[in-house]
């Protein structure tokens, strides 16, 4: 198999089966399937639940550039739209629960919740921005759109900024699990802002050395 | 609709002195190593039948008629972060704590203050069961059929001086026992308070049994508070010290987040936490998209306390 074929045949669908795991366990939870329980209160478990898929998706898609990077392994460009689609899809599943199973349609409530309390309205901007990335994550799209895709999916830096700001909103006191969210989103942020000061310095000394500027060039095609 | 547990034989009942003065025979039981008799001294099981019965009567006046919540919810969903911030947590490492033997320090303005043994705290007392709503500041809430006591006729023991103005109550600070002890989450150990007139309401109960039994250690073993119109926090659970003061005591919640938790904490639909609202609460074990019912203030007990709170802007002490 050829890299294209393996990402296909045996990547891709890992990938997807990981993505599809927690859905799985919550719905085998919810009907007490194969001993799989979502406890006292099923709903703010459920709720809890999608809503940490969605965050640790979302740093997974964040994790695709420097990991690819640094390790080497360009082909990894591949997986990361199917990672930001299921940080899409447990968003979407996060805010689903919370209005169906917690809210009970509570429309009022919901309008009362989004205006006024700030962790939820900064949850549902994130879902918002969400839409427009996920509406265009095809081909067609990333192709239609050339240069004013890669600017518009750089909102994903926004929404993971907001995703965890919510996460760490919502708790009562003990902070530390949204802190240790904070901090792996710290270091993925800084990891582009260092990287992208070093290529500004790089492209400043290319125009002294054309020579230099080929190369670069060279390595920063794929 | 959660279903009762059968009301415990007469048979099976061991009077309270007997339980609670069962540190004796522990010993010989332990020596002869027997263990059905040490098993309730570890009364953190899920099953209700691992706690040994009490004997009580039922208190229908200040019981509600909604249906009470399963054992397993009310043993199994906790917050007491002493053993963790989880819900599932306590039920977990509350597991070892050791209730015995159990002292609690009276002090402040009493004319009767010292150390008493759990046996002399509950000398006297007859244990009565109150089936009360519980509504967590969370914004969930669940109906308990606790076992328990009027605090005022544990208080009024102590005779209180006229410049008890408050009662403090302090839970066991011991980090080795308490897992969640051992991070700065509160400002350990935690403290509750009541206004006098608070603690003297008859609806206020020192409790020390759950379902007809000995109360599990994950829901405040061995002795706990319950002040069914406040919220849940309100309620501390293995006191160890009750101090009578003449100023309003400084209270664990209320320190940490002081804009979030107030004193009084008296349960109302009308005063938002600043972050969800309090209009109304999710029943626990009731079905799929019909727990949400709206708050009632006072917890629905307002009848009995809202005189308490005549002319206070409870906006303000909230």
């Amino acid at each position: 198999m050829n890299v294209t074929q393996r990402y296909r045949y045996v990547y891709k669908p890992l990938v997807f089966v990981a993505g599809v795991a927690p859905l799985v366990w919550m719905v085998c939870g919810a009907f007490g399937w194969f001993g799989a329980s979502l406890g006292a209160d099923p709903v703010k478990k459920l709720e809890h639940e999608c809503g940490k898929t969605a965050l640790n998706f979302l740093l997974l898609t964040l994790a695709v550039t420097p990991v690819r990077i640094i390790l080497g392994v360009p082909q990894l460009l591949r997986l990361r739209r199917m990672l930001g689609l299921f940080a899409f899809f447990y968003a979407l599943v996060h805010f689903t629960v919370y209005l169906v199973l917690d809210l009970e349609l509570n429309w009022p409530t919901l309008g009362t919740d989004i205006g006024k309390r700030p962790y939820i309205t900064i949850g549902f901007t994130a879902l918002l921005l969400l839409i427009p990335l996920a509406a265009t994550s095809t081909n067609g799209m990333m192709r239609r759109l050339g240069k004013r895709w890669t600017a518009l999916h750089r909102l994903v830096y926004a929404i993971a900024i907001l995703g965890v700001w919510h996460f760490y909103w919502q708790v009562k006191r003990d902070v530390r699990e949204p802190l240790i969210y904070a901090g792996i989103l710290a270091l993925l942020l800084l990891y582009r802002v260092v990287r992208s000061r070093v290529a500004a310095r790089a492209r400043a000394e290319l125009t002294s050395s054309s020579r230099v500027g080929a190369s670069l060039r060279a390595s920063e095609s794929d | 609709m959660p279903t009762r547990i059968p009301r415990i034989a007469p048979s099976e009942i061991t009077p309270p002195e007997v339980w609670f003065s069962r540190r004796t025979l522990l010993t010989g039981a332990l020596a002869a190593g027997v263990s059905a008799l040490t098993r309730p001294a570890e009364a953190a099981g899920a099953s209700p039948a691992d706690a040994a019965p009490l004997a009580y009567t039922a208190n229908p006046r200040y019981s509600v008629t909604e249906a009470p919540n399963k054992y397993e919810e009310i043993t199994g969903y906790n917050n007491y972060y002493e053993f963790g911030t989880d819900k599932e947590d306590p039920s977990e490492n509350a597991r070892s704590f050791r209730t015995r033997p159990w002292n609690v320090t009276i002090d402040g303005e009493a004319e009767v203050r010292g150390s008493f043994t759990l046996e002399d705290i509950l000398k006297g007392q007859s244990l009565e069961e109150r089936i009360y709503r519980f509504r967590c500041v969370e914004a969930w809430s669940l109906v308990v059929p606790w076992v328990g006591f009027p605090l005022s006729s544990l208080l009024a023991r102590f005779k209180p001086t006229s410049r008890a103005k408050y009662v403090e109550f302090t839970t066991l600070y011991d980090p080795r026992q308490m897992p969640g002890q051992r991070l700065p989450v509160l400002n350990w150990p935690y403290v509750e308070g009541l206004r006098m007139d608070e603690a003297m309401h008859p609806l206020t109960l020192m409790v020390v049994g759950l379902y007809g039994r000995v109360l599990p250690n994950q829901d405040g073993a061995p002795l706990r508070l319950i002040v069914p119109w406040k919220y849940g926090f309100k309620s501390i659970k293995s006191i160890v010290k009750i101090r009578f003061s003449e100023s309003q005591p400084r209270t664990a919640w209320n320190v940490a987040t002081p804009n979030e938790y107030g004193f009084y904490a008296n349960v109302n639909p009308a005063v938002d936490h600043p972050r969800w609202s309090q209009a109304t609460e999710r029943r626990i074990g009731a079905p799929f998209l019909a727990a949400r019912r709206p708050t009632l203030p006072f917890n629905g007990y307002a009848t009995e306390v809202a005189s308490l709170y005549q002319g206070m802007d409870l906006r303000r002490y909230f």
